[in-house]
């Protein structure tokens, strides 16, 4: 009854092809951002903004980055966390190295080198597919891992092992390090994903967009009609290293504040390559969905026996967190194997003719 | 031109120098070949009949060693617990079809992959639940299993041999006699082989898909028994090997994803390659290259054959 296009004519091109040609959806979209930037920072205490809602936008960017190879381009990749500890790395390395610019410019310059890495070790996707491709992503894992912890360069040669993040500011206002805000960090979150997912948005509608998924649905055939795989599929590497990239400097940035080695474990990628598949392949919004449900529910799932007044010890959680997510998971799996975003897409498709069943 | 030397040249000098060194080295990189070729083979098992790459054989295997040292540990005799893991290896493998195969049936492969990953969260939850994360020691000598070492003079030196890992290569190397056995001369063993080759003609000639699946998916918990048997009692217990787990992948490339013999061959490959290049190569880019140098041999491999040493020729057709 509300949500539909009834009466909404288009009288241009350009606002048939904009991305939310509905404008009950622009004001959807509107509202959200009302509530991430303004009532969330203004409302939502430090634990909210800091360990909720920041790690959240942090995996979803890096979904994104995912999504953008695996959903879009359907080149299988298990080297997520490998790429996302190149970004945090080299954004360490840059913002010591130049101190003089600003942190925020390094965190997406990161990205670059990312990508960098990325395109290096896409190279064996013009020869290999499926879950062969996976192994050969395996390697750039478990590799890139190894350098975290056996290059010393990497880490300026300090004793832990581990990079520390320090404070720099942006017009005086501390950004990184032990002296910023949560709701700094959170509100720079929140602005690059913002941006980068618009940006995302608008490439996989594009012509490279187009590529990728023509390359996804049959890579010959793809060939065949004058898309050059070589180029196309390295270039869905190079864009989703620098998604993933970006995610990861942010992560230590601009969430950890520090990091080890350890962080940048294959764990890590198995979690985003989750939140891609249950979110849904090639969608979006599913990216955010999936981030959401596996990074915030088992949040949820610790706190709600403490809240109910249930007496069981924290390692009886964790382990009934696990058991909980797996279960979800093949759940999921079985009422939609398509993921959240294609329950999203029914629900819109029934709130729009909805109160007729049809 | 130093460096020339050092990668090409000195290691091979040091191999001739200290020939015991080098079988000693041959033999560790043996064993450790001969137990990623058993958790490859589980991989093979359910891959072959149900074209599922399941992700849990990893943690089935550290399932299955927990079930066992667990139920020891409660006062069960080592035999009879044995007999009751295998047990439980089997409702698994009939919770498994019913709960997550049978309404899953007819997806793409990569949702069939995801879900053995929910899988795998899940009995990781519930081995920590019931069994606690701690690491436990194998139940080796308890189950008869032999202890200790034997001296050989070889090769102008010593070589020490463990037992245990003597014994693991006789129990791994009759196990896929007595597999390839059952492949090829049972009537499953043919059901499964024509499930294999096509699940709709398999059905068309009267082979029940459940069936078979509640059998590969038996067969690969049992394999997983196995494995973390003697891989308990080479280490121990513990969630670690899950991860140990994942170099069974690049012995399933090397190997292809469907050959048993292949299985055996990539892990052999694979074991050895990993322990003669950690050992003679690794200290010249600082140690632990072991961790990659798997897959790194593997990536190699699959740019001149990516079907596989074994596997059978990709054929694309549009």
């Amino acid at each position: 009854m509300f949500y539909r296009e009834a009466g909404q004519f288009k009288t241009s091109y350009t606002a048939d092809m904009a991305v939310f040609p509905i404008l009950q959806d622009r004001i959807g979209i509107a509202v959200v951002l009302v509530i991430a930037a303004v009532i969330i920072p203004l409302f939502g205490n430090d634990f909210l903004l800091q360990a909720v809602m920041t790690p959240f936008l942090v995996f979803a960017l890096a979904s994104i980055g995912l999504n953008l190879l695996t959903g879009y381009t359907g080149l299988l990749s298990l080297g997520t966390a490998g790429f996302m500890g190149v970004g945090a790395y080299a954004c360490y390395k840059l913002t010591t190295a130049f101190p003089g610019v600003n942190v925020i410019i390094w965190i997406v310059a990161s990205g670059f080198v990312s990508a960098a890495v990325g395109v290096l070790f896409g190279l064996p996707s013009l020869r290999i597919k499926g879950f062969y491709l996976a192994v050969a992503t395996l390697a750039a894992q478990f590799f890139l891992s190894w350098c975290f912890i056996r290059v010393p360069w990497l880490f300026n040669y300090n004793v832990s092992g581990a990079i520390e993040v320090p404070t720099r500011t942006l017009f005086g206002v501390p950004v990184t390090g032990p002296n910023s805000l949560p709701v700094t960090r959170y509100l720079i979150v929140l602005a690059i994903v913002v941006v980068m997912t618009w940006l995302a948005s608008n490439l996989i509608r594009g012509r490279f967009g187009r590529m990728w998924m023509a390359v996804r649905d049959m890579d010959i055939a793809a060939e065949l009609i004058g898309i050059r795989l070589l180029h196309t599929k390295l270039l869905a590497f190079a864009v989703s290293s620098f998604y993933c990239g970006v995610a990861g400097a942010m992560m230590v940035f601009l969430w950890y504040g520090g990091a080890e080695a350890d962080v940048f474990n294959i764990n890590q990628s198995f979690t985003i390559l989750f939140m891609v598949i249950i979110g849904g392949l090639g969608s979006l919004i599913g990216s955010f969905f999936g981030a959401a449900l596996i990074y915030i529910l088992p949040i949820i799932l610790r706190i709600v026996p403490a809240e109910l007044g249930v007496p069981l010890h924290a390692a009886t959680v964790e382990h009934l967190t696990f058991i909980i997510v797996g279960a979800l998971i093949i759940g999921f799996l079985i009422i939609e194997p398509h993921g959240l975003a294609r329950l999203w897409q029914i629900g819109k498709q029934k709130l729009r003719v909805w109160p007729f069943p049809y | 031109m130093d460096l020339l030397y050092k990668v090409f040249i000195d290691p091979f000098l040091q191999m001739g120098g200290a020939p015991d060194l080098l079988v000693q080295t041959l033999w560790d990189g043996l064993v450790s070949g001969i137990l990623y070729s058993l958790i490859a083979l589980g991989f093979v098992l359910i891959f072959k009949a149900s074209g599922v790459f399941n992700f849990a054989q990893g943690i089935m295997v550290v399932f299955a060693a927990l079930t066992l040292v667990g139920l020891y540990e409660h006062g069960v005799p080592a035999y009879l617990a044995l007999a009751i893991t295998v047990v439980v290896m089997l409702g698994l493998a009939f919770s498994v079809e019913r709960l997550m195969l049978r309404p899953l049936v007819n997806q793409p492969d990569i949702i069939l992959f995801m879900a053995t990953f929910g899988l795998t969260y899940f009995l990781i939850g519930l081995g920590e639940l019931v069994f606690g994360g701690d690491p436990k020691v194998m139940i080796a000598s308890e189950l008869g299993l032999p202890k200790g070492a034997i001296e050989v003079k070889m090769a102008g030196g010593f070589v020490s041999l463990q037992k245990i890992d003597i014994a693991a290569t006789v129990i791994a190397s009759v196990m896929v006699a007595s597999l390839a056995v059952f492949f090829q001369k049972t009537r499953i063993g043919r059901a499964l082989r024509a499930v294999a080759d096509s699940h709709k003609a398999a059905l068309s000639v009267g082979i029940s898909l459940e069936q078979i699946w509640v059998i590969v998916w038996f067969a690969a918990g049992v394999v997983a028994l196995a494995t973390g048997i003697m891989w308990g009692a080479r280490s121990e217990v513990s969630f670690a090997l899950q991860i140990i787990a994942l170099k069974a992948l690049p012995v399933l490339i090397l190997g292809g994803f469907t050959s048993i013999p292949g299985a055996i061959v990539g892990g052999l490959i694979i074991g050895i390659g990993e322990k003669i290049g950690e050992f003679y190569w690794g200290p010249l880019l600082g140690s632990g290259i072991e961790s990659w140098l798997a897959y790194m041999i593997a990536l190699v491999f699959l740019l001149f054959r990516p079907q596989g040493l074994f596997g059978e020729k990709i054929i694309e057709r549009i």
